[in-house]
């Protein structure tokens, strides 16, 4: 089903491609061959090339740190929509602590630990505030959320176009570049961030957390229902406040991991709605880790192949909203239908 | 007038209805007898346009009709009081009566609703502010609203099902006025219940069912309690448990001036006292929504109490969290089986072993479960407590109420605790899952436990309970003994007639 | 101080122009969310309205069917998210979130071509008498059409919702869906009906942007107003007045940041963009207790599918 729920976007895509290649004067049957053209690079660079699958998975890697942070609190049925803001607050994190803070330091390892907490503990900050406000004043967590996307957003802005612009960058909102033992090695002959290895253990640890203890099993209570979770005796607003704290720590160390491992200077705009798409990562992957991390890698492939469409056929960046939208509308559909027939198919069995 | 011919519908894994034929005559108050479970209420919900019948035919007047929603319904004349009510709760009176009729105009105009509304509650007996919302209002008013909502549609065919659960003797007296100056009327009511004496009251026939059959239709004066007993249930009726007298031992589960709010803020529970020793059964009997839930929520410690304290064993436990109550040995079996009692999506060892994490009655530690403990643990539950179920990890929302009730009972009980408070155990389930439930209790009482029953059945009460206190209004209005001889005394207290009770 | 005055009278008029696309947006989705379905679309929306009604303006020059053209092309997306989560049942936030997406990518590949281009535009239009009223007509009655259509827009939902059977209707669907159910109401077909309408509503919002606000198209012009938009409705606990209340008082604060800025006053601009965030978080703190959901009928199903099955 999510083969040909992708093949469906495919298509549907395909119809927008052919009509943006159309020229005057030519034919139907050039705009389609340009757009097949296209498929075929958008698809085989990042799947089918081991340079471009390396990129694939360098993109992969905040999405996935986001999206696992996000099933933390979904998972409870909390809905942070606050991806986005908590990775940048990450970012900016890390950023005062590499470029100012501790920019003396040489120890790469020292500095890395020290780095990646303090995007945690920014990102947890920017998960607390809509926590406490949840847990004791009943506000709604999906607008606070929302609103502190924003905050986050133009604080960064404030900075890079302000006080913390390199003043060796043309005049461009960039800060100065990290120092060397801020910037985190690299894996397969250096084509592919660090933070890989991060994804990878994460995602095995959260699924053991969900399996064997404690805190898999109450927030499974919680998320199945409230009631019976407070009569079972779990305390709903440290829940609240703990996986808000997670998820927000989670995203804000992707944050740091980005910043250190790939761009390796904070710059506006560095995510391309990294914290949105991992929302709807974290959906598709049905809230389990690995199926985050499998999602996050089709999602990642997505962005690279598109960024090829970019460059090889001039194709809008827009064109990747529409597309990453197709896709999920189609996986979203095939899955609900899926659902509906196992559903029909129960009831012709008994 | 109506004729349902040979109806079947069935669900996944249960035929619900099977080719069931049932005829109403105008005027006539009839009846539908039989067991939860039995397809009662499916049945008429088929008749209401909320289920579709997979086979069989709808007569009315001779001809046939094809009722495809409860709008085609009403349109037809049909009209039914669900055991949940359906009310809009910001809505007034009056709103919810007109919603979704036809004849409303563009701009309503509620002065004239209103006034037809107070006509209808005095001809019929059914008297309700027609201006107040309806989260305001208490269960029996509610009820008079959803009755008076079919009555203002001007329905000939009125569907009742088990309207007296949730009143006091004095208010079903009073529907029952209600019922029989209907049929002067020329409306037709079918009653769904399975209490004889009501049914004995107020039906000119009866159609028992039993598993989706129709066993027979008879004429009330025809037949027997008895007779109609040994039909609906295939066999005699209910043994009589017998109560075994325990001797009673230190007080277990104390409760001292307690007041507590509901969820609107309003005062449910209103300086409460009483205390249950070891091996003993106090029964709390009253109509719901008087503070039962309020109250059974706070010694659980769900609830914050403004004011009074809590014991259990002499120990202060107001300010403690549920898990150290759980694990002083305090058991609760909430009254919302589905809402509260199991998290329906979760397997059926989740739900025995939810609590598992404050009891430690399989040891696991908390970074590591013991997978293969809790399995041992809960196959063996399943078998103790005979709960039917294709596997223990079967999903808990796929169980019948009586084996939901069976998982929470194994839960609650199964790790001896001191004290247990059961609201409403027996709720809709069926007689053999209820005898379940009557003998796991008194066997908490042998072993020891002190039992607090909040029930709104006095034969339960009757039959479980070494003495009965009796709530209204959120305060304890009298203890009666459980005697048969004391019902109308019971039921008068229930009701908010004061200064009947012994005190205790 | 002698200049205090005008200062202010320009900052209200300006509030009151920056705050009509926000109220059309939260017009638009009280309808929706009243049904009980959750619209997390709404920047999306925006964005097509925008361009929609742009481009239909640009080659038609008829400003009516611009405005039909951008209504037209919100409901064809509210389609999509009324049969995604109504009839699917998917998740709405999720839905409404890849509603988002695919209006910000649509918009921008459809607008690729007019970036910098001229279309006929809503001009101010002082209304006789009421505009000569010293102040008031100023910040009230110097505006261009949408902004009086918006006046008109409050009291008639405002009626619609609380006084007409339609506005019952809508309510009950949103409050206790079971219960309009059983009075013979069709709550899939109600939830369809207010999810396109409301979406069309909220595509003026956007139209009203590249058509009078900014008068032309930039790609993601909305920055942001779809999401303050959804917080307005909370905040306007779904009451069409307060929502007007609520979209003057946050665009006035967008407006107050612009003329701070414009006597130079030495705050960072990107503190003044926060600034209606900022509100909004705090706001929201004092308008979320259970009585008052009550007392104004909150939707109290938003967010959950409804299915009859399930329910009995």
């Amino acid at each position: 089903m999510p083969v040909l729920s992708i093949l469906f976007a495919l298509f549907v895509m395909g119809i927008f491609l052919t009509v943006f290649f159309m020229e005057p004067g030519r034919g139907i049957r050039f705009a389609l061959s340009r757009t097949l053209e296209a498929y075929g690079e958008m698809l085989s660079w990042p799947f089918g090339n081991l340079y471009g699958f390396y990129e694939t998975l360098n993109k992969m890697i905040p999405l996935a740190f986001v999206g696992l942070g996000l099933c933390i609190a979904y998972r409870m049925r909390i809905w942070n929509i606050g991806g986005e803001g908590q990775l940048y607050m990450g970012a900016f994190a890390a950023t005062w602590g590499a470029l100012f803070l501790f920019n003396d330091l040489q120890s790469p390892l020292l500095m890395a630990c020290l780095v990646i907490s303090m995007g945690a503990v920014f990102g947890a900050i920017w998960g607390l505030i809509p926590a406490v406000m949840k847990a004791f004043a009943k506000t709604d967590e999906i607008v606070v959320t929302l609103m502190l996307n924003y905050v986050a957003i133009f604080w960064v802005d404030y900075l890079v176009y302000g006080r913390w612009r390199d003043p060796a960058g043309f005049g461009f909102p960039l800060t100065a570049e990290y120092p060397a033992a801020a910037r985190l090695p690299r894996i397969f002959d250096g084509n592919v961030q660090i933070g890989l290895v991060f994804v990878v253990v994460l995602a095995v640890f959260l699924e053991y957390v969900y399996r064997r203890t404690s805190w898999g099993q109450k927030s499974a209570l919680i998320g199945d229902n409230i009631q019976a979770a407070i009569y079972a005796g779990v305390n709903i607003k440290l829940f609240t406040i703990l996986a808000l704290l997670a998820s927000g720590a989670i995203a804000g160390a992707g944050g740091a991991v980005q910043m250190m491992g790939a761009q390796h200077r904070l710059q506006p705009g560095f995510s391309p709605g990294y914290g949105y798409t991992a929302i709807i990562i974290a959906w598709l992957g049905k809230l389990n880790p690995i199926g985050v991390v499998v999602v996050a890698i089709l999602f990642g492939g997505l962005l690279v192949g598109n960024e090829q469409l970019q460059m090889f056929y001039r194709v809008p960046i827009a064109l990747v909203y529409v597309f990453q939208g197709l896709v999920l509308f189609s996986l979203l559909g095939g899955e609900a239908i899926s659902r509906y027939r196992i559903r029909f198919h129960k009831r012709g069995d008994e | 007038m109506l004729e349902m011919k040979d109806i079947a519908k069935s669900f996944p894994g249960v035929k619900a209805v099977d080719d069931v034929s049932f005829v109403l005559k105008s005027g006539e108050v009839h009846t539908l007898l039989g067991e939860n479970g039995a397809g009662k209420t499916t049945l008429m919900n088929i008749l209401f346009g909320i289920y579709r019948q997979d086979s069989g035919e709808i007569l009315i007047d001779g001809k046939h009709v094809k009722i495809s929603s409860p709008h085609n319904a009403i349109a037809h004349g049909i009209g039914m009081v669900q055991q949940h009510f359906t009310l809009v709760p910001s809505f007034t009176v009056a709103e919810n009566t007109v919603l979704g009729l036809r004849e409303l105009g563009v701009f309503p105009r509620t002065g004239r609703v209103e006034r037809r509304i107070r006509e209808l509650g005095d001809t019929y007996g059914l008297k309700v502010d027609p201006d107040a919302r309806a989260w305001t209002l208490s269960v029996g008013e509610k009820q008079r609203v959803e009755i008076l909502k079919i009555l203002y549609t001007g329905a000939k065919i009125l569907i009742l099902d088990e309207p007296t659960a949730v009143l006091v003797p004095h208010e079903t007296r009073a529907l029952f006025d209600a019922l029989r100056k209907m049929k002067e009327a020329d409306t037709s009511v079918v009653f769904i219940s399975h209490k004889l004496d009501e049914v004995m009251q107020i039906s000119d026939r009866i159609t028992v069912l039993r598993k989706g059959l129709a066993v027979d239709t008879v004429d009330k004066k025809a037949t027997t309690k008895a007779a109609l007993a040994k039909m609906m249930v295939g066999r005699d009726l209910l043994v009589d448990v017998p109560r075994t007298d325990v001797e009673t031992g230190s007080k277990i589960l104390e409760v001292k001036n307690l007041r507590v709010n509901d969820d609107r803020g309003l005062t449910a529970v209103n300086d409460i006292s009483f205390t249950v020793r070891a091996g003993e059964v106090l029964g709390i009997a009253g109509v719901e929504g008087n503070g039962q839930r309020e109250l059974a929520e706070c010694i659980y410690g769900m609830r914050k109490p403004l004011n009074g304290k809590v014991f259990i064993d002499g120990q202060d436990i107001t300010r403690t969290p549920v898990r150290k109550r759980v694990q002083l040995g305090l058991s609760f079996i909430p009254q919302d089986r589905k809402g509260m009692a199991i998290s329906p999506n979760l397997s059926v060892e989740e739900n025995l072993f939810a609590k598992n994490y404050a009891t430690q009655s399989v040891p696991s530690h908390p970074l590591l479960s013991n997978r293969t403990g809790v399995s041992t643990a809960s196959r063996k539950l399943v078998r103790d407590f005979s709960i039917v179920t294709p596997s223990e990890k079967t999903r808990a929302k796929y169980l019948s109420g009586g084996n939901i009730q069976k998982v929470v009972l194994a839960r609650e009980l199964s790790s001896s605790p001191k004290a247990v408070i059961a609201a409403q155990p027996t709720r809709g389930l069926d007689v053999g899952a209820m005898e379940f439930v009557y003998k796991t209790l008194l066997e908490q009482k042998k072993k020891g436990a002190a039992v607090l029953l909040l029930a709104g059945d006095l034969d339960e009460l009757f039959r479980l309970a070494d003495r009965v206190a009796v709530i209204y209004g959120g305060k304890l209005v009298g203890y009666a003994s459980p005697d048969s001889s004391n019902r109308e005394k019971i039921g008068l207290m229930m009701s908010g007639a004061s200064g009947a009770g012994d005190e205790a | 101080m002698s200049d205090i005055v005008p200062f202010v009278v320009f900052t209200l008029q300006a509030a009151v122009r920056a705050g009509t696309p926000l109220l059309f947006a939260v017009l638009g989705d009280i309808l929706t969310e009243r049904s009980g379905v959750m619209n997390l679309g709404i920047e999306g929306l925006m964005l097509v309205g925008a361009i929609s009604g742009f481009v239909a303006s640009y080659s038609t020059g008829n400003l009516f069917l611009a405005i039909v053209v951008a209504m037209l092309a919100g409901a064809a997306l509210g389609l999509v998210h009324a049969f995604f989560t109504i009839s699917l049942r998917v998740n709405q936030i999720v839905s409404g979130l890849a509603i988002t997406m695919l209006g910000t990518g649509i918009s921008g590949l459809w607008g690729k071509g007019y970036v910098g281009v001229v279309a006929q535009r809503f001009t101010p239009m002082r209304i006789p008498l009421l505009s000569d009223i010293p102040y008031i007509g100023t910040i009230f009655f110097n505006h261009s059409l949408l902004v009086y259509i918006s006046y008109i827009c409050v009291p008639l939902l405002w009626l619609f919702v609380y006084k007409t059977k339609y506005g019952m209707t809508l309510r009950a669907v949103g409050e206790a869906p079971e219960a309009a159910d059983s009075r013979g109401i069709n709550v899939f077909a109600v939830r369809y009906f207010y999810t396109v309408l409301g979406c069309s509503i909220t595509a003026i919002g956007g139209a009203y942007l590249s058509l009078a606000y900014n008068s032309m198209w930039i790609e993601n012009m909305t920055a942001g107003r779809g999401w303050i938009a959804i917080a307005l409705v909370l905040f306007a606990t779904w009451d069409p007045v307060k929502a007007l209340f609520g979209a003057y008082l946050f665009g006035g604060v967008t407006a107050l940041g612009f003329r701070l800025q414009a006597i130079g006053a030495d705050i960072p601009t990107d503190f003044l963009r926060m600034l209606p965030y900022l509100l909004t978080v705090v706001v929201l703190i004092f308008t979320s207790t259970e009585k008052l959901r009550l007392r104004v009928g909150a939707p109290a199903t938003l967010g959950i599918p409804y299915s009859r099955e399930e329910k009995t």
